[in-house]
């Protein structure tokens, strides 16, 4: 994509988006194999994803454009590609072959990876991680397998004909990260304020091309994804242990002290 | 506690999805601050704008929404359970844009539709005057033909929105002092008119961040393209909009039920005495058995009045059930959590008294629960 002078090219902005259970709602997994039970609970779009549609958007409006969603999952993942429709995204790949199932991080980004091999893109917008599994890596590992730049943890994104620069949140401030475009961006939740869906646009999603793409589609080698073939594995689990009783400190005129105390014990204060 | 709704398409749900969102996010944090202050939430309608849901029921090629009463009085009922000057607000403008919708000329109707529903202007209907409130049609406000159309004299009370509407659906006699029904005509009229003006907002039990005042028009002159339908023909049109508005208020008076209702098991499950949470004990799981029976029972009346509507059969004495009973029920469910918790609800650091307060407005607005009888008691004493 090179600078043209006065407005530069339309971009085309690729976003995945992961259908993830309800944090709100219990969630489980499948014994019998260790994975996620996506059954149990409701689907909803990765809280960090819809940063990740935002920012699409609002790429889209500064430079024109269209932006497309990339999911992989399973048939309900169509209800959170939907939302993201509504949203204001343009259009959308649906990945979706049982061959995936149980896949880990990195066969993840593979399988990502293929997928996005098959459409035309500038720069390519996920949340920084899940709710659900929190590896936190796909971002990366997606960028090693396009062989692209990867500017993670955004908090800013700026972009200016071919360059992409970012802001990177660290624990103290944040990096001054830049690449040359194509590229990969993780955002964090500092970056906006994801937009509300209009009922027009909830309407006009009905309509959205929505592209159904399975493994040999996207010509994803079967023996690299799947729980068989998994780099790691899920050896136990264990449900979380129930909340243990809160002390309750008795106030006979030192209670002040006491809850000072306690506050520093835990390097509150 | 959600509702289990049953919804016609997918987009349906997709659209209460957005409201419950608007709601639980951006509406129901505000109410109780709001509220004490008498603080009007103008930015929340420009939200409701956005979104699209200030045009809900009224035609896709105007920027409506295109849906069904059924859905669109479901999105009413959600607002008001959250914030009831909200959910109401969208009622009133609701029925403020319906003799357009219904009688506008094709004209009027491209003219000035678009703006009213599909996007962020705010509508007040004004019928009702100091001296005709449940008689309607005695109403005095006076529209005196001119040369270039209408010049109108008078003054409408219990005006929702009233000083910060940006328009008014006015209904004024154009016809002789004595002419009755058959002398009203329906007016669209522009804030910002010479000679229209709003006195200070009513001082309310409730809803106080919902403005309620009497608009005067002081000599205020409109062109004859202002006219909706036909010289005489202005209350039919106020009839038919009540109609429709009946089953908004109904609508409403089952979100506030519902929101009295959420807080009572929620508090009754919480609150334990004699070692066990009070909901365990029958004299007071029977109270809330009895309020969510109360208010599912009011819920499915005020649908199945509006799927009459939506299926284009007569629906006038169903709609005025569904405000008679809705509207009861809102305020025997709301009486009955302050009941439940007890001390507590009795103070205004819980929302029961409020949800109290606001309910009591639903038995009076749009034809009071006396009235309501009196067109059911008509259609009985009528129908063949």
């Amino acid at each position: 994509m090179g600078v043209q002078g006065g407005r530069p090219p339309a971009m085309n902005i690729v976003v995945l988006v992961k259908q993830v259970p309800d944090t709100a709602t219990e969630r489980k997994l499948n014994p019998a194999d260790n994975t996620l039970d996506r059954a149990s609970s409701d689907g909803v779009i990765n809280e960090l994803d819809e940063y990740a549609i935002e920012e699409a958007l609002l790429l889209k409006e500064k430079h024109g454009g269209e932006v497309t969603i990339l999911s992989a999952g399973p048939d309900q993942a169509t209800d959170s590609i939907r939302k993201a429709l509504s949203m204001g995204a343009d259009k959308a790949i649906h990945l979706n072959d049982e061959a995936l199932h149980g896949s880990d991080s990195l066969q993840t980004a593979y399988a990502l990876a293929q997928a996005l091999r098959t459409t035309e893109f500038d720069v390519v917008v996920l949340g920084s991680e899940s709710t659900d599994a929190r590896t936190g890596v796909v971002g990366a590992a997606l960028a090693e397998y396009l062989g692209l730049p990867q500017l993670t943890l955004a908090n800013k994104v700026d972009i200016d004909g071919g360059t992409i620069r970012i802001q990177r949140q660290t624990d103290d401030g944040y990096d001054v990260v830049e690449a040359q475009l194509p590229a990969v961006v993780s955002v964090v939740e500092k970056i906006n304020e994801p937009r509300y869906p209009s009922f027009k646009l909830i309407m006009a999603a009905k309509k959205k091309p929505v592209t159904k793409l399975d493994a040999a589609g996207a010509e994803i080698d079967p023996a690299k994804v799947g729980l068989a073939n998994a780099t790691t594995e899920t050896v136990d689990f264990a449900a979380a242990p129930p909340r243990a009783a809160g002390t309750v400190v008795k106030d006979e005129g030192t209670g002040g002290v006491q809850i000072a105390d306690f506050l520093a014990s835990k390097k509150f204060v | 506690m959600a509702v289990d709704r049953s919804l016609p398409t997918s987009e349906a749900a997709d659209l209460l999805d957005l409201t419950v969102s608007l709601v639980e996010e951006k509406i129901a944090p505000r109410a109780a601050v709001d509220e004490r202050q008498g603080l009007f939430p103008r930015d929340l309608f420009t939200t409701l704008g956005h979104s699209g849901l200030l045009g809900l029921p009224y035609p896709e090629e105007y920027g409506g929404g295109g849906q069904p009463y059924e859905v669109y009085l479901q999105v009413v009922e959600e607002l008001a359970r959250g914030w009831l000057a909200v959910g109401l607000g969208l009622s009133v403008h609701t029925l403020a844009c319906f003799p357009l919708a219904g009688f506008g000329s094709p004209n009027q109707r491209a003219r000035l539709l678009p703006e009213l529903i599909g996007g962020e202007r705010l509508g007040a209907y004004c019928l009702s005057e100091a001296h005709s409130g449940s008689d309607a049609a005695a109403l005095a406000t006076r529209a005196a033909a001119t040369d270039q159309g209408y010049r109108i004299d008078g003054a409408k009370s219990w005006i929702t929105h009233g000083g910060v509407a940006d328009f008014y659906t006015l209904f004024a006699r154009t016809g002789a002092p004595d002419s009755g029904a058959k002398g009203i005509s329906c007016f669209h009229v522009p804030a910002g008119s010479a000679g229209l003006a709003a006195d200070a907002p009513e001082r309310k039990m409730g809803m106080r961040s919902s403005p309620t005042a009497v608009v005067r028009f002081d000599g205020v002159e409109v062109a004859a393209e202002a006219r909706i339908g036909e010289e005489g023909q202005g209350f039919p049109i106020a009839l038919a909009a009540l109609d429709a508005g009946r089953l908004g208020i109904a609508a409403c008076a089952v979100g506030v039920a519902q929101a009295a209702l959420e807080l009572a098991v929620g508090y009754a499950r919480q609150r334990r005495q004699f070692g066990r949470p009070i909901a365990d004990f029958q004299g007071l799981s029977f109270m809330l058995a009895d309020m969510a029976t109360q208010t599912e029972a009011a819920r499915e009346l005020y649908l199945a009045a509006a799927r009459r509507r939506d299926a284009g059969r007569p629906f006038g004495k169903q709609a005025a059930m569904a405000k008679l009973f809705a509207t009861d029920v809102a305020m025997r469910v709301t009486t009955d959590a302050v009941q439940v918790l007890g001390g507590y609800g009795y103070t205004e650091d819980f929302p029961a008294e409020r949800l109290m307060r606001e309910a009591k407005v639903l038995q009076i607005v749009e034809g009071t629960n006396q009235i309501q009888r009196l067109v059911i008691g008509r259609h009985l004493s009528r129908e063949a």
